[in-house]
């Protein structure tokens, strides 16, 4: 049974000592990395934001979505079809529209997807998500399986995201931003409640909470944020194609979270930066005499994935509890 | 008499070719215990449901203080004052008592979840909720237990929070789905004294199998057998009514 303590909604002192670090960190590597590494660490934080956005859904409302690619991808398409061939389109204009896009489609979607329970849900959200891979996936208007190039990227206000370090700093407010937004929201009268939803939704009604607008209100916004995070990765690869929108995009938040810890919003951020290290730390392992190491990197991050589900049901973020909190 | 707070008229549920509940007919006052009771499968427990707003009636009408509310949705029957708790404990078992509590106690003042604003204050920030939830709990008896997960409690401690959940919603009508079972005699005691209060400001339906406490408490008895009313009235008229006793009583005793 998961309790409070068992998601770590209060986090302990460790990981708010590790996340004060962590931002330090973050502020600071622009300053001592190098180009290819600043850039790998703006994909990291676009994907703490997306899972972040599941785990609103995943952890704190217990609605397990398979295709919470859909909204991440939309958002991307959109500020493709929004931006000039030849000129930046101006991203305090492409940036709220996308997200709203995404919101809308989640809107849309979940009207459908929230009446259902359970595994249903699962196979219902995967199925949409599926339906616009295949509608962009299928449609050369619309970019078909190539994909849609964004020739130059979005600028506004000062702000020019050509600008790597620009872009960089740009998507770590995003991150920060959304990091405290859904903090506040777990303890506010709609987390609370979606909690209550996700421990007991029969009840949360009997109580007098119309546990279908919650789900669908945190269904929108969870699509609205993986819209934003979609949009930073459009933004910053100068291109989209319908794999941003695919099953293994879902697939890869839902480990994230899983790795990092649910329901807590901390732990689906360090989940996204853990993954992505471990993913490259894989991915560079080396040959040993015929046997490339790297190349099976996916056999080492499933393994992981065991591991943490064995050992740390919690996620990464369990291990750093301090001894004899455990009240389960 | 004054107005009902709550009256079923002619409630029928038929499941397939299951005629659970029967053409039943009541109304609850205030500052009165009506309850119900019957042999298992009676259809007690699905009467409840339909009053509650659990199931839907199959045919019958429902009013809530003079206000026609056949066919609502649980959560609004909930909102205007229908408090209902349930046989079987249903509570948030990982939160603490208090954290039930204060989940209750905001449902009647939350906003609408699509409205920004519910995003960002801190649930407990709000005065009127937290008194509401504190009344809850030191009416039910539960401030020993504040902090404590109600995974923990004991079986009596769960039913009494079950029920102090009801409480911090603010009823006016309560439904009481076996309160007392499973409950030890010194819990059930607590739990007898507890409803002698609660009755002064609700009305209230309590579907019960401890026959003792049945007639202690109520004003009005009802008995259902296989879905059907058989006798309703006063404890000594349906004491001494002859088809109860044929039907219910006599067997229970025999």
């Amino acid at each position: 049974m998961s309790t409070p303590q068992g998601h770590l909604e209060t986090l302990p002192r460790s990981v708010q000592l590790l996340m004060g670090m962590g931002l330090i960190a973050l502020l600071a590597f622009p300053f001592v990395g190098q180009d290819f590494y600043i850039q790998m660490v703006t994909r990291m934080m676009i994907l703490a934001i997306f899972a972040m956005s599941l785990d609103l859904l995943q952890g704190i409302t217990g609605l397990v979505s398979l295709g919470h690619a859909a909204y991440f991808g939309f958002a991307g398409y959109v500020l493709a079809f929004l931006s000039p061939a030849d000129a930046a389109a101006s991203w305090f204009i492409t940036l709220p529209l996308a997200v709203l896009a995404s919101a809308l489609l989640a809107l849309i979607i979940g009207f459908f997807v929230v009446r259902t329970q359970g595994i249903y849900f699962i196979m219902v959200t995967m199925a949409f998500a599926q339906m616009v891979y295949f509608l962009f996936f299928d449609n050369k208007e619309l970019g078909g399986s190539d994909g849609l190039y964004i020739n130059v990227r979005p600028a506004g206000w000062g702000l020019d995201f050509e600008n790597k370090l620009v872009l960089y700093f740009f998507t770590l407010a995003c991150l920060v931003l959304t990091y405290f937004f859904l903090r506040r929201l777990l303890w506010s009268p709609f987390g609370r409640t979606l909690n209550g939803i996700r421990l007991n939704e029969h009840r949360t009604q009997a109580l007098g909470y119309n546990s279908f607008n919650y789900k669908l209100t945190a269904f929108t916004l969870a699509g609205a944020l993986a819209g934003m995070a979609g949009y930073l990765w459009a933004a910053q690869s100068g291109y989209v194609n319908p794999e941003l929108m695919g099953f293994h995009m879902s697939a890869h938040a839902i480990m994230m979270v899983i790795l990092g810890g649910m329901g807590n919003v901390a732990g689906a951020l360090i989940g996204a930066f853990g993954f992505e290290l471990f993913l490259h730390f894989f991915k560079d392992l080396p040959k040993v005499g015929e046997f490339d190491l790297g190349k099976h990197w996916q056999l080492w991050m499933g393994s992981l994935i065991v591991l943490v589900v064995i050992i740390a049901p919690q996620g990464l973020m369990g291990l750093l509890r301090p001894k004899g909190s455990n009240h389960d | 008499m004054t107005e009902a707070l709550l009256e079923a008229k002619q409630l029928c549920k038929r499941f397939g070719g299951l005629l659970a509940v029967n053409d039943v007919s009541l109304s609850l006052y205030k500052d009165q215990i009506h309850a119900v009771i019957g042999p298992n499968g009676a259809g007690k427990t699905t009467l409840t449901h339909l009053l509650s707003g659990d199931l839907p009636a199959t045919s019958g009408e429902l009013w809530l203080k003079g206000q026609a509310v056949t066919g609502w949705a649980h959560h609004r029957l909930s909102l205007q004052g229908l408090g209902r708790s349930y046989q079987k404990t249903n509570v948030f078992l990982p939160l603490t008592v208090w954290e039930n509590l204060m989940l209750a106690a905001q449902a009647k003042d939350a906003l609408a979840p699509f409205n920004p604003l519910s995003w960002l204050g801190r649930a407990d920030s709000k005065p009127s909720v937290v008194a509401r939830a504190e009344r809850a709990l030191v009416l039910a008896g539960l401030a020993a237990s504040k902090n404590s997960a109600a995974a923990i409690l004991s079986h009596g401690i769960q039913r009494q929070l079950e029920i102090a959940m009801v409480l911090a919603t603010e009823p006016v009508v309560l439904l009481l789905d076996e309160p007392l079972a499973g409950m030890g005699a010194a819990e059930a005691q607590t739990m007898v004294e507890l409803l002698h209060i609660l009755k002064k400001d609700h009305a209230l339906l309590l579907v019960e199998h401890d026959m003792d406490a049945v007639f202690a408490l109520a004003d009005v008895l009802t008995v259902m057998v296989n879905g059907t009313v058989i006798a309703s009235g006063t404890p000594e008229a349906i004491r001494s009514d002859a088809q109860v006793q044929a039907a219910y009583l006599g067997e229970a005793t025999a």
